[in-house]
Order: structure tokens, then sequence, then C-alpha cells
């Protein structure tokens, strides 16, 4: 999902809300999803109107925390894969929340790379002087939230063209994660906590492996033509905190073992965070795969990403009945999507490509 | 503004003891005739004689109990011990009598009990004569510590202590007696249990005690030429500790750099770090860091005496440390 | 070492049965505090008096409710002969909030305020000093007080002593010094300790008058802590008495008593300081079997008494643990 329609407020400006607490309604393409506030304090403000659709990471609400600058609670926003264990002493991580600067984008200047506040303090200064907004309260506006507006622009930007001139067409299919789930688990055993394997990676895996078979949807167009792509590179979406999302690709992605995956998903989030992605990982995904199973969502089908092709939407794992051996069983499912390009590809491959997924993704052990 | 030396001002403290209450005497060696080994008690054989001020014999158990049965029978005793070096013969009065006696009594007697030593090094005495042993001290329920750092302190701190119901330990560090400064503050007795912030800053709290005061505030001077603005807390009381000054600092400055001329393993500011990082962990932007004495016996040379106690330019380097 | 003087004529029957009346006090609340132990009533260490009954019964006495006197772990008989009630030592050895030490020290540390018994002391050496102390606060004073300090001879190898002695000599303080000799330091006969058995001549040595005396005869007791006292009193310092006596039981419940032989324990068992007396009463027509009967009677009901309280007694609740730590 890269936007979402706002549908209600279920809260007004001056309720208080606690942690968790469900503020708002948004819609996605396919699905209404709850928006929680992270933070306790009083609502402040409401700046997004029911009906309008914002892209991922526009700040909906101002609250006001107890003593201290709240961050806007933005949008539902694809979730990123779990980051590396960030170093950071405990004063500097309270500043970061004080100031709604998120650690994963701060660099940290102490031994080991540790943040220290003066490096939270560096981050949340503005680089270019900011547009003037309403202040919710002593002090200004999160300094975050300004950086967050450019690439907000630029998503808005790149996700309204891609809408106008990409004839999007939508497929769907429910996967039979029985196998998968059992083998993880018996993998994830064997794993000490930081090197486990996340659903993730059996997505992007099968994905990457799926494309060798179907690589008009591992190409890119452009000029009027269809590019076919050097290699596999899928580009995971990652969701910044201060706003914004961004999908860099992990290079060869069909060759990587799950556990190289799942190292390659987790130093590229905290470099994303950090701010410290190369421009050649931003621009050589084929394809990209999202994937919302966290934040709830079933299915997604998203917006491709131009001048990719296709985009891999996974829902959440679930456990619903199904049908096996004409009985009715509890079974782990997850809903794969693609969103594709009806110039470059059609109803039928796109159907067979997801079969392809469905296939992989029962014999987890050979990925 | 009244300005004297540490040494006169414990010398007033106890002078004005004895000349108003009764209670008083002063007891231990070479007190009387010899006017106290640091000159302390210079003086005041002459003006209160001999019951109040009772030269003891080399028998520190003996002359410490003794202080411990006069405190239960109703009198305000100064024990004065010449050293700490020498108070470990007293160990067993300090430890199983003076402080244990109210509470295995079930609260029905006290033993409103001084001692005063002289402690630490930097003097070339040698092993012996070195400690900076105010850790075990501090480390025994029922009894009090503290440690004068300033004039003021050895002029305030005694009167408080001879009006506490509890034993109280004055530890003064011997290279403070010829300190000079102003004594006119508080004019009665002093806060107990309270420690003091002697110079205030932002970027990082020095935490310190006795002897050492003065070789944070030197160092403190040096870091603030370099733009960096070193708050430095006197704890002044070891038992109790005053933890609430020290995490204020801390909250302001987080960082916190711990200077004791004990010893360092299992000595005083590992309490103090961790209280800190139990108490105020969240304030932390750096480790605790701890400057103490080397982990040897004091060695006699100059040069090895001075490389085996906090310095300044230790300080200096360690502040330096938390800011890189 | 001065001879004990015979037994002084002049007792009256009151006295006598009082005196006995303490003794077999102590005795059985000794051999009710074992039996306690036994059944983990009474916990920690415990230390009995029994066979040394007449050293607390005819010297405490001597010492005036306005005199201070210090003891040591082996306390009890000393703590009765004072006037501590059975029951406030029964429910301090229990631990119960009644005790006299509120159940704070147990058997070793009995403390009453009020009839200025200063502890209890488990270390061997450690109340000496304090006595010390305690007479120059009176000497300050000018007080006509004077500090009764009982010890083992095992305290008598002890640094303590030897500087306490010097002191109270040296500044001429109102300390009596009461060595009670029972031969052995917890396992260690005196002859494998002590360079120099004669306490008298460590006595001198220090410039401090004293006299020995046969520990067993409560009346020799009496006379030489009256002697004693009277030489304090009359301001020349510091006097000190031997009491030469034996402890039945071991040094304590925990002392398996490896090291003296039972010919020995029952040599000295023939002088039970109870039996001797009650002869001496008997020899002087001031006692009758009905009236041992009677007093035996009377103590086991107070001792009885004192069981039932201290079992009944509350305990300090835990929340009270620092309390009395420091005064506030």
């Amino acid at each position: 999902m890269s936007a979402g329609t706002l549908i209600e407020w279920q809260k007004q400006p001056g309720d208080s809300v606690q942690r968790g607490d469900i503020i708002a309604v948004v819609h996605t393409d396919k699905a209404d999803v709850e928006v929680e506030t992270f933070t306790a304090g009083v609502l402040e403000e409401l700046l997004v109107e029911p009906g309008t659709k914002v892209p991922v990471g526009t700040p909906l609400a101002l609250i006001r925390e107890a003593g201290a600058p709240a961050p806007a609670a933005p949008a539902p926003s694809a979730p990123a894969a779990a980051p590396g264990r960030l170093l950071i002493s405990p004063s500097a991580r309270h500043l970061a929340e004080e100031l709604g600067v998120d650690p994963g984008t701060v660099r940290g200047t102490g031994p080991g790379g540790r943040i220290q506040r003066k490096d939270v303090e560096a981050a949340a200064r503005p680089p270019t002087p900011a547009p003037a907004r309403a202040a919710p309260g002593p002090p200004a506006a999160p300094p975050a939230e300004e950086r967050g507006a450019a690439m907000r622009r630029a998503i808005a930007a790149a996700m309204a063209r891609s809408k106008r001139e990409i004839p999007h067409f939508y497929l769907g299919t429910t996967v039979d994660m029985s196998n998968a789930v059992r083998w993880l688990a018996e993998e994830n055993l064997r794993r000490d906590v930081p090197d486990r394997l996340l659903h993730g990676v059996l997505f992007v895996k099968t994905v990457a492996l799926a494309l060798r078979e179907f690589p008009e949807v591992n190409a890119t167009w452009r000029d009027e033509e269809v590019v076919p792509g050097g290699g596999v590179h899928v580009g995971i979406a990652v969701s910044l905190r201060g706003g914004g999302l961004v999908a860099p690709a992990i290079h060869d992605t069909d060759t990587l073992t799950l556990d190289e995956l799942m190292r390659a998903f987790r130093e590229l989030t905290s470099r994303a965070r950090a701010g410290s992605l190369r421009s050649s990982e931003l621009s050589d995904p084929t394809i990209t795969v999202t994937s919302i199973g966290e934040r709830g969502v079933e299915s997604m089908y998203g917006v491709i990403f131009p001048p990719q092709v296709a985009i891999v939407g996974f829902g959440k794992v679930v456990e619903r009945p199904w049908i096996s051996e004409g009985q009715i069983l509890p079974c782990p499912v997850v809903t794969a999507t693609v969103s594709a390009d009806h110039r470059v590809t059609d109803g039928h491959r796109a159907g067979l490509f997801l079969a392809a997924i469905d296939r992989l993704l029962q014999a987890p052990e050979e990925l | 503004m009244t300005t004297m030396t540490y040494r006169e001002a414990v010398r007033e403290a106890i002078r004005e003891a004895l000349a108003s209450d009764k209670r008083v005497f002063l007891m231990g060696e070479d007190v009387g005739r010899y006017g106290g080994a640091f000159a302390v008690s210079h003086g005041l054989l002459e003006e209160f004689g001999p019951e109040r001020v009772r030269d003891a014999p080399l028998s520190e158990s003996a002359f410490v109990g003794a202080g411990i049965g006069a405190a239960l029978a109703g009198m305000r005793p100064i024990v004065e011990v010449m050293t700490i070096n020498f108070s470990l013969l007293a160990l067993d009065q300090i430890v199983n009598n003076a402080a244990t006696i109210r509470y295995m009594s079930g609260g029905q007697f006290g033993v409103p009990l001084v001692v005063r030593m002289a402690t630490g090094g930097g003097r070339q005495l040698a092993a012996q004569h070195a400690h900076s042993l105010e850790a075990w001290y501090a480390h025994v329920p029922g009894i009090k510590a503290l440690a004068p750092a300033t004039v003021a302190d050895a002029r305030w701190m005694l009167p408080a202590a001879l009006a506490d119901p509890d034993p109280v330990f004055l530890f003064e560090h011997a290279t403070l007696y010829p300190l000079e400064g102003e004594a006119d503050e508080p004019g009665g007795p002093a806060e107990l249990g309270r420690a003091a912030v002697r110079r205030q800053g932002s970027d990082v709290t020095l935490v310190t005690y006795g002897g050492a005061l003065g070789k944070c505030l030197d160092a403190a001077a040096r870091l603030a030429e370099e733009g960096v603005e070193a708050e430095v807390v006197d704890l002044r009381s070891l038992r109790p500790l005053d933890l609430d000054t020290v995490l204020a600092s801390v909250a302001r400055t987080h960082r916190a750099v711990l200077v004791d001329e004990g010893w360092r393993t299992v000595g005083l500011v590992a309490e103090v770090s961790a209280r800190i990082m139990e108490e105020g962990f969240d304030l932390l932007d750096w480790p605790v860091r701890r400057v103490c004495g080397a982990e040897a016996p004091m060695p006699y040379a100059k040069h090895l005496e001075e490389a085996a106690l906090p310095s300044p330019d230790s300080i200096v380097a360690a502040v330096r440390e938390t800011l890189a | 070492m001065s001879a004990a003087p015979a037994v002084s004529p002049a007792l009256d029957r009151e006295q006598g049965l009082a005196l006995l009346r303490e003794l077999l006090l102590i005795r059985r609340f000794e051999e009710k505090a074992a039996e306690l132990y036994s059944l983990g009533k009474i916990r920690g260490f415990l230390h009995l008096y029994i066979g040394e009954e007449a050293v607390a019964t005819g010297a405490v006495p001597a010492l005036g409710p306005e005199d201070a006197l210090v003891a040591t772990y082996r306390d009890h008989g000393h703590a009765l002969a004072r006037g501590l009630p059975a029951a406030s030592l029964m429910a301090e050895m229990y631990g119960k909030a009644t005790g006299c030490s509120r159940g704070r020290g147990g058997s070793m540390h009995f403390f009453d305020a009020e009839r200025r018994f200063y502890g209890g002391y488990a270390i061997v050496g450690g109340g000496l000093p304090i006595a010390v102390g305690l007479a120059l606060a009176d000497k300050l004073t000018g007080r006509d007080r004077i500090t009764g300090c009982f010890f083992g001879e095992g305290a008598v190898v002890e640094g303590e002593f030897h500087e306490s002695m010097n002191l109270a000599a040296l500044w001429r303080l109102p300390v009596l010094f009461l060595c009670e000799n029972n031969l052995y330091a917890m396992g260690t006969a005196v002859e494998r300790s002590q360079a120099q058995l004669d306490l008298s001549l460590r006595a001198q040595g220090y410039g401090v008058p004293s006299e020995s005396v046969d520990g067993m005869d409560v009346l020799a007791v009496r006379e030489a802590a009256r002697r004693g006292v009277e030489a304090v009193r009359g301001g020349g310092g510091p006097y000190l008495v031997e009491f030469r006596t034996y402890r039945f039981r071991a040094h304590s419940m925990a002392d398996p008593d490896l090291y003296r032989t039972k010919e020995e324990i029952e040599e000295w068992q023939k002088r039970d300081p109870i039996r001797l007396f009650a002869a001496v009463l008997r020899e002087q027509g001031l006692l009758e079997d009905a009236e041992v009967e009677e007093l035996e009677r009377s103590v086991a009901e107070e001792i009885d008494a004192a069981v039932a309280e201290a079992e009944a007694a509350p305990w300090e609740p835990v929340g009270d643990l620092l309390k009395d730590v420091y005064a506030a």
C-alpha cells in the first residue's frame, strides 16, 4: 500500500488518548485499516479531512504529549523487516522520542556507532529552512516533519504519475502456508533470536525465483519499451517513521540463501532509516515486494513504482477454514497479490506468476 | 568574612563544643600536651584542662570503646583516632559495638559518639599510613560517615555531628588541614546527609568527596578552557549518601565521572555508580566512569604515589573520554 | 593469691533463702532454656551458666541499682540476678518483640536501660572498653557510681583486656573487673593458652589490686564482691576479683565437649554451688526440706509462666526491620 483515504475520525480534538487507542479509519485499495496512536496525550489537531487520499507517512493528526511536543500519528505504512539492535544511550533514546526523531535515521558517533544526545540533536535540525507551519504548542512542530515533507511530495508525484500512466490490473490468490509456517518454526528453533527468519524472506525469495520464469514481470518500462532486468533485484518497501517510503533493492535476490536475504533485509532497513542508501539501490529494483501483514491487513494491492512493471503484495498470515480432502480444517494462509502493468503483461501470465509463487511456498525447504 | 585554615576551623568547632556543652570532652592520642598530631587541638588542653582534653595511651580499641561507653552513659565524647590507618585497631568496637548497640538493644540505648580521623594519602607516607578506607565505614548500617572537604564544613559539621544521637565518623583528609577558606556559613550546625554542588556546569558531572574535591575543581577549571563545563558535586556525607543531588546533576549533564582516592575495586564510588545506574539509567548519555586509586599498596616514591592517586590530569582525561 | 575468707556467720534466713532461690532460679531457667533449644524454640547460640550460678548470685547484688553492669554472651545468670524478668529474657531468646532487646539480640545480647544492664557481648573482651567508658562518664560527671564488668578468663589474653585494665588504672576509673575463671575458653584449657596463670600478677602488672575467691561458694563470692565494690567506690581506681568456678555443661549447646574428661566434670559437680549452699543453710538450721520443695515449686512456676508468656508473645513486624538502625 502506498496511499490511503481517511474515512473517518474516531476521536476529536481535545480528547485524551492512550497508547493503542484507535483514532481513525483509513481506506486502502482493498481494506479499511484502523489507525492507532503510539503516544498518550491530548489530540490537538486533525490534519486530514475525511475523504482525502494521502500517501503513506502523511501525518494525520497532532497529539500533544504531557510536557513534551508529540510526534504526529502517521498513516499506516508498510512495515519494514525487523531492524538489527540499535546502539543508543538511554538519554538519547528519550530525547529522540521527545523530538520525534526516528533513532533508526540517526547516525551515531559514540563508540561502536552508539547514538548520543548530540547525534539526535543533529538529526533533528532541519537541513534546509522549513516552511512555517502551525505549532501544536511550545516548542514548534517536530523538525523531522520538515524532512518528511519533501519526501512525501516526491512520493505523491510518483504515485500520481504511476496511476496516470500505468494501466494497473490486479490479481490475488490465497496461499496455503501450512508447510511454510511449520518449516519456519522448525528452522527458527535452531537459530538464535537475532538470526531468526521472518515470513518476509520466504515471500521475497519465492518472488525472486518465480521471476526467473516470468522475465517480463522482472522488466522495466522506459521510453515506451520493455527493458528486461539485468538480474532479479527485488525492492523491499521500507517505511521511514519521519515520514516517507523507500524501496531499495536487494541485488540478485534469487541467488541469495534465506539467511543472506535476512541479513540483507536488516542491513538495508537500518541504512534506509539512517539515510545512507546508495543511489543504485534506489534505482535498481526490477520489482517491489511489499508486505503489510504486521499492520493486520490481509491483502494489499499496491501502486507500481515506475519504471517497474509490477508490485507484489503479501498480507497477514492468518488462520482460516480450509477444505482439505473434503474436511474443513484451520489452516494458515496468506493472500498474495500482484498489481501489474497491462502494457507489459496480461492476466494469464500474471496469474501463472502468482501460481508459481504459491507452488514455491509449498516447498520452503527448497528455497 | 572570616577566613581561616581547615585546621583552625576544626579547632574552633571543638573549642566551641567544649565551651558550650559540659558533656563534651576530647579524647585521643596526643591531643593534649602535643597539641594534636595535626595541631588541631593546639591550645585546648590549656584552655579546658586534662579532664576534658584527655591524652589517651596507644590503645585504640580501649579509648574508642571508652568513648562508646561514655556516650552510652550520656556524655558527648569526641574521640580522635590519629589516622584512619590506626582505626583498624578499633574496628571491633566500631563495627560490633558502636554500630549495633541501638539496634541490638531494641532501641533502648543510643551511642551519641563522634569520632574524628585524619585520612588519605599523597604525603609519601607509604602503605601503612596512606589509607582511604572511608568505604569500609560507609558500608556499615548504624553509623554515619562524613567527609568535610571545605573550611566551612570543617567548622560546621562537627556541631551537627555532636547533636546527632548516633555514632558519627568524620574523615578529615590530611592534606586539607592547611587549606584556607571562609567559615562563616552556615553559622550553625551544617546540614548533614546532603551533597553540595561546588561548581555548576552542564557538560559533565564530577562526583567526589574529601581530599579529591580540590583536584576535581582544578580539573573543571582546565576543562572550562576547552569549552567543557563540569559540574562538581561534593558528596559531603558518605553514609547516608545523597543521591538526589547527584541525580539532579546528571539529569542536567547526562554524564558522570566519579572520583575517589580509595581503591577502585569495591570502592565507595562504586556504590554511587550503581545508584546512578539504578535510579538514573535513562539520564545517561554515556556509561559512568570512575577515577580511583590504583590497585596497589601506596608506594613511597613521589612519582609512583602521584600515579597511584587521581589527579587533575587523569580526571580531565576521563571527562574527555566521555565526550568523544 | 589471697585466701578466700570463711563463710560469714551473720546470715539471716530471709537473705539465705533469697540467695538459694536465686541460685535455683538461674539453674532451672538454664535447664529450661536447654530444653527449649533442643525443641528449636530457642535458636542461634546458647551459652549456659549451669555450675557458675554462685558468681552472678553473689556478685551482682553487690552492685547498687545506680551502678552499671556489663556482661558477656553467657549473660542469663547476670540478667536474672540483676532483676530482669525471666519472661522478658525468655521472650528475647524466642526472638519475640516483648524480649528485653525486642528480639533483636537473642541469648547473647540482653540489654535493659532501666536496670543499667549494658549487654550481652559476643566478642570476647568486647565489653571491657565499654565498661571503662561507662566508668569514665561517672568520673567526669562526679557521680558516685561504679561499673561492674564481668568477663571470662579467656578475655584475659585479648588485647582489649590489657588496654582496658591499663586505661582504667591510669585514669583511676571506678571499674570493678569481675573475672569468671571457668578454666576453659570454649575448648581451650587455660594452661594451654596463658603463659601466666596467676591473674593477680597480671593485675599487679597494671597496678590494679585484686583477689581470688572460690566461685562455687556464693557467700565467699558475695563478700569478695562487696570488698571490690567498696574499694572501687572509694575512688582508688579499678579492682579485680577472680572467681574460680566451673561450667558443668559445654561451652554452648553446639559444643560436643570433647576437651574435658567426665571425671573432671564429676569432680567439680561435687561442689555444685546449690548443693553447697543448701548444705550451709541446713547446717545453720535455716533450711527445711519442705522449704526447698516450696522454692523449687515457686521457681518452676515463675519459669513456666515465663515460657507461656514467651510462647504467646508477638513477633516484631518484618516491616520494622530497619527501625532503630538510627535514632530517626
